[in-house]
This record gives structure tokens, C-alpha cells and sequence, in this order.
């Protein structure tokens, strides 16, 4: 295998018309296909192969893999190091930027490093506050927010300049992503608050875990009656719980987590609590296909990654749909 | 101070409609203002702005005033300085994800919102702080530009 081949995948693929980045997520919303992304939980170490390994199980059944950047606002591996390396191999990326740990002018400076490296997709976060992770005595940042993040990016790709007016004789081509959590209060502006963010500049949403469909649905006929789902590709969390345990833990440690009683009744009630908690997915993800104007799912298994494959296969979400390997992976393998 | 803000915010509309009336108030002695000079009234103004403000919103003086925007919750109360709607950490129970004492800013501020008459401005995107301005009058500043972009008396309040 000569080095072209090798470096073949990472090249940029062929620019398409109406397209704001050249990656593959945006190709396959656009195209109308139902979309699946998955995080990738970063390691607490410098060894490349953890992220490689893990990316592999991921990359075989979805289109983008997240990079989080300290999410809980625990420190991990970064997520402009772990795109760096990703990137290099050929994956589809969606580079996190929380505003929690770095200023407007930190943030401005990895835009470009990521575009320059082949980021296709950013996701615009706030970032949860520093008390929730393991470093509760750090500085918040928070110089900007997720909407005038998703603003200052906007500006950056479709005006060519730096916030403060100066010129970028490249502009990064990024497809840009921000959150949503129609789970928490006050539920009635969620909504709102979503067609805030598209005006900022969003492409693409991912949301928060979902566990509870009715909720959705109400968001949902919200965010339809606004016509919001022809502007902007709403993307669904979702998850496999490991037991009950973890369930009541999540909800009452990690910010913005809802999880309804029953969902934690029908754990406890199951003989394999972890088969279970994959099958709620696999169900959770076949309602939320049906819903209209949601375009794909994200699947965030914290430390059950070994899950994810299961459990997208199962749900057929990717039926008829062979996602791309990397080449450098297909040496490996 | 906490309630006193709550109680502003419960208050909104009778908020929005006092700062209509000191902006006008102020347009209206722009000129008189602008021949005792800005640099001369800054200290004095950004004084009274931080009594009033702060025993009413617990004002942070961010110096880019955006009350009227946020319902008049004042958004830099926020542990995490949001500008522009709450972050998706709110718990159930409609409290901050950091000071989980605390009412969130943003549930406040949209309740705030829907009693003013142009609540909706809370739709509008903010653009980022600008930290240069931080302990500055809102007030002077506003009014030095409005009179210099329009001789009238402006519609909406913008501080």
C-alpha cells in the first residue's frame, strides 16, 4: 500500500453545491438519509491505540463520531487531539467546543486548527459547570455561549473573519452542530430556544439522552409548527442504561438527565438488567424514527461501547446502508 | 439581594415600564448631558446605576445592559454568564445546575418576558459580552448612542 492510498481517505471528499462542509455527516442529512452519530468516550491517556480502538467498533456503524470535550467537565484526552488523530485516519468527525474552559480567542484559533486538519462538523456547547465533573476548584470560563459560539463560527465560515473584524483568507468549511434539551424546564421556550439557535447558525442538533417519547413528541410538534425541522437536522441521544443503579445515579449526577420512573420500574423489574437497559434503547430508537422531523440518532454509551454496535444493528436504523471504513483501519484489521 | 430580584422579576412589566420612561427622560436631557460632558458624568452615572440596579437585579455591571431583553432577569447571575436562554442543565424543578438553591435565571427570565409588553425580545440572539465594558454605565452609553443615531425619542428600552 503506498502512502496515497493511505493518506486517500482523510482527503477531502468532492465539493458538493449548497454544502457548507465536505464531510460525510452533512452529505447523508442532506441526501435525507436517517443519520446515526456516536460518541466516543475519550481516554485518560496518551496512548493513541485507545482511541483508535475505540473509534473502530464505533466507525462500523455510524456516520460521524463525537469527540467530547471534557464532558461533566472531567478532563480526558482533548477533543482537538482526539480529532487530530481521528482526522489523520480517515474518520468523520464532530468536534466538540464547550465554552466552559477556553475564551473567544483560544476557541477562534482550534476552529481553524480543526478545519486544517479536516473537522467536517463542530458542535456548539456551554459546557456543564466545573462543580458537576472532578476539578471543582477550576475557573469557569465561559466568555462565550453556545449561541454566540455557533455565531462566531457562522461568521468565521460564511464572512471570512475573525470576530473581532480581522480577515481569514481561508474560512474553515464546518458543518455546525449545537445542543438541545427539550427534557428540562422551562419546556414551553425549549422550542423557542431551538429556533434561537438556527438563527445563531446551527445545521445540525443533537440532543440530550431521551428516555421519555411523550416529551419528545410534544418538542417535536413545537418544532414542526415552526417549520424549524426543514431548517435545521434535529438529532436524537440516546443511550443503553447498564441497571437501574446507574439510572437513579445519572439522573440525579449528571446535568440535564431525565429519566422517568417507569424507565427505571422496568430495569429493576428485569432479570438481566444490562440486556434490558440495551433493549430499552433499541426500543427508544425505533419510536423516535417514527417521529417526524427527526432526521437521525446519537448514541452516547458511556463505557459501554461494546453495546453500540448491537444495538444500532438491531434497531435497523442502518439497514441497507454500508457506512465507510477507513483504509487505514482496513491495514489494521 | 435573591428575593428582591425575584420580586423584580415578577414585577416585569412595571419594570419595563419605568425604564421607558427614564430612557426618555434621559434622551430628552441628552444635550444637557453631552455639554457637561460624558467623561466627566461616567463615574457618577455608573455610581447610581450599581445602587439601583444592583438592589433591584443584583446587577453584575457588565456595562451592555440587556434586562429588557431577558425578561429583567439579569443574565449575568447565571454561574455560567449565558446571554442568550438557559444552558440544558436546568433541573426539574426549574433550579440552577450550579447553585442548585438558586432559581434559574432563565426560567425567571422567561416568565419575566411573557408579563412585558415586549417580552419577545428575548427571542433576539445576543452577541458575545464585551468584557472591556464591565463596571461602565450602561445607561450613558445607551443614551450617547441613541441620541446620536436618532434625534427622537426611541420606541423600545434597551437597558
Amino acid at each position: 500500500m503506498t502512502l496515497d492510498r493511505l493518506y486517500d481517505p482523510g482527503a477531502p471528499l468532492p465539493r458538493l453545491p449548497g454544502h457548507v462542509s465536505d464531510g460525510r455527516l452533512e452529505r447523508v442529512l442532506r441526501s435525507g438519509r436517517f443519520a446515526v452519530t456516536a460518541e466516543l468516550n475519550p481516554p485518560d491517556s496518551a496512548d493513541p491505540r485507545e482511541v483508535y480502538d475505540r473509534a473502530l467498533v464505533l466507525s462500523e456503524v455510524c456516520d460521524a463520531i463525537n469527540a467530547t470535550d471534557a464532558s461533566g467537565a472531567n478532563t480526558h484526552m482533548s477533543s482537538v487531539g482526539i480529532c487530530s488523530l481521528l482526522t489523520r485516519a480517515g474518520y468523520a468527525v464532530v468536534m466538540q467546543i464547550s465554552c466552559r474552559d477556553r475564551n473567544r480567542i483560544a476557541i477562534q484559533g482550534d476552529v481553524l486548527g480543526a478545519a486544517a486538519m479536516g473537522v467536517g462538523n463542530i458542535l456548539c456547547l456551554t459546557g456543564d459547570g466545573v462543580q458537576a465533573g472532578d476539578q471543582p476548584g477550576a475557573k469557569p470560563v465561559f466568555d462565550l455561549d453556545s449561541m454566540t459560539l455557533l455565531q462566531t463560527i457562522r461568521l468565521m465560515r460564511d464572512k471570512q473573519q475573525f470576530l473581532s473584524g480581522r480577515k481569514i483568507t481561508v474560512p474553515p468549511r464546518v458543518f455546525l452542530g449545537a445542543a438541545a434539551n427539550p427534557f428540562a424546564p422551562p419546556y414551553d421556550y425549549r422550542p423557542l430556544h431551538l429556533a434561537k439557535k438556527v438563527a445563531a447558525g446551527a445545521d445540525f442538533i443533537q440532543t440530550q439522552y431521551c428516555f421519555d417519547v411523550p416529551l419528545l413528541r410534544r418538542f417535536m410538534d413545537k418544532v414542526r409548527d415552526q417549520g424549524l425541522h426543514e431548517k435545521v437536522f434535529i438529532i436524537v441521544g440516546v443511550g443503553p442504561l447498564a441497571s437501574a443503579k446507574t439510572a437513579r445515579w445519572m439522573r440525579a449526577h449528571v446535568p440535564g438527565v431525565h429519566i422517568p420512573d417507569a424507565v427505571i420500574s422496568r430495569l429493576e423489574g428485569a432479570q438481566n438488567q444490562k440486556q434490558e437497559g440495551k433493549r430499552l434503547c433499541i426500543d427508544l430508537i425505533q419510536e423516535i424514527r417514527d417521529i417526524a422531523g427527526v432526521a437521525g440518532v446519537h448514541v452516547m454509551a458511556y463505557r459501554q461501547e461494546e453495546y453500540v454496535s448491537e444495538i444500532i444493528s438491531e434497531s435497523g436504523i442502518m439497514k441497507n446502508r454500508q457506512p465507510r471504513r477507513p483504509v487505514k483501519e482496513r491495514i489494521a484489521s | 439581594m435573591y428575593a428582591v430580584r425575584l420580586w423584580s422579576v415578577r414585577h416585569s412589566r412595571l419594570m419595563e415600564r419605568s425604564y421607558r420612561l427614564l430612557e426618555s427622560t434621559l434622551l430628552a436631557l441628552a444635550p444637557l448631558l453631552a455639554r457637561i460632558g460624558h467623561a466627566r458624568l461616567e463615574k457618577p452615572f455608573a455610581w447610581s446605576e450599581r445602587q439601583l440596579k444592583g438592589l433591584l437585579f443584583d446587577c453584575q455591571m457588565c456595562g451592555q445592559c440587556a434586562l429588557s431583553s431577558t425578561g429583567m432577569s439579569c443574565s449575568m447571575n447565571c454561574p455560567k454568564n449565558l446571554r442568550n436562554g438557559p444552558c440544558g442543565g436546568v433541573r426539574a424543578n426549574g433550579h440552577c445546575e450550579v447553585k442548585p438553591e438558586m432559581k434559574c435565571v432563565w426560567v425567571a427570565a422567561w416568565e419575566g418576558a411573557q408579563a412585558m409588553g415586549g417580552g419577545m425580545a428575548i427571542l433576539d440572539v445576543q452577541r458575545p459580552v464585551d468584557h472591556s465594558l464591565k463596571g461602565t454605565s450602561s445607561w450613558l452609553r445607551v443614551v450617547r448612542e441613541k441620541a446620536t443615531a436618532m434625534p427622537q425619542p426611541a420606541k423600545a428600552a434597551t437597558s
